[in-house]
């Protein structure tokens, strides 16, 4: 499903709007998927402290946002622009594919939760559809 | 059977409580429209209701605020049965599978769409304690639901 020009242009205007908020949306997604699928905690199983609100935490959460804000910064060419991140998380990192639909499950609640009059349904969608390939993009590289 | 813990129990019982009555039809109301335009091949099952062709025409359309009303009830149902919910749900699951042929897999869009409306509804208030617990209703929810398809 890939992105109309229509998908892009709401994606990067909502983004405007978002971005000034970057860091709490992160840490608050981060947090949230830790939480309610426990399961991710297994790729931070040497962190000491995974509770949400932890220094750890949200810095990992501003680093997500980092990479989605790079994302949206090559919306055109997601699979060109997100080509190392794709090789990070494959070789380095190997977070099972699955894991992204999970946080873009959680960054999705907590836009929502942030913006809930600005979250129409277009939006969602087109939202939704922007994390789908930005998923894509990152699994790039797997095999 | 599924196991709840007394903070889950609470958690499920306070978001229906600031759901329902009216309220609660307005919102279920409004989460089945992100379902139909966030994933419009749901509105394969829902070809007699009218026009669903924009996004505009399902938010004015009467059928889909009536059938909000009607999935509202059923999860009702289960927010009664808790301890019970596979067992209550079993005539419903029949009835998605022989009579309205819905394929299980759009009990989880529906779930999910529900799940970020009721975030954008209760804002801050909708913790990730709580998401987890709304959560886990509605995966048992939709595994009652999909029980009975053979």
């Amino acid at each position: 499903m890939s992105l109309t020009a229509k998908d892009k242009s709401i994606v990067k205007a909502f983004w405007g709007k978002a971005s000034s908020k970057a860091d709490d949306i992160g840490a608050e997604a981060f947090g949230r998927m830790l939480t309610v699928y426990p399961q991710t905690k297994t790729y931070f199983a040497s962190w000491s402290d995974l509770s949400p609100g932890s220094a750890a935490v949200k810095k990992h959460g501003r680093t997500i946002m980092g990479g989605i804000a790079e994302a949206v910064g090559h919306i055109d060419d997601l699979t060109g622009g997100l080509a190392s991140l794709s090789e990070l998380h494959a070789f380095k990192l190997r977070v099972d594919p699955a894991n992204f639909k999970i946080l873009a499950h959680n960054l999705i609640v907590v836009l929502a939760l942030f913006f809930p009059a600005d979250f129409t349904p277009e939006v969602h969608m087109a939202v939704d559809k922007f994390f789908q390939n930005v998923a894509w993009a990152l699994s790039e590289k797997y095999r | 059977m599924v196991a709840w813990t007394d903070a889950e129990r609470k958690a499920i019982q306070d978001i229906w409580g600031k759901l329902k009555p009216a309220a609660g039809q307005k919102l279920f109301t409004i989460a089945r429209i992100p379902c139909l335009i966030v994933y419009p091949w749901t509105q394969r099952y829902f070809s007699s209701f009218g026009s669903l062709s924009d996004a505009a025409a399902i938010k004015s359309n009467k059928k889909v605020a009536a059938h909000g009303e009607v999935v509202l009830k059923g999860l009702g149902l289960a927010v009664k049965n808790m301890d019970n919910i596979k067992a209550t749900y079993a005539p419903l699951s029949v009835l998605h599978s022989e009579k309205l042929h819905v394929d299980p897999d759009n009990f989880r869009l529906l779930g999910d769409c529900f799940t970020i409306v009721v975030a954008a509804h209760l804002g801050r208030a909708f913790t990730a304690d709580i998401q987890a617990a709304w959560q886990k209703f509605v995966a048992v929810v939709i595994a009652a639901l999909a029980k009975q398809y053979h």
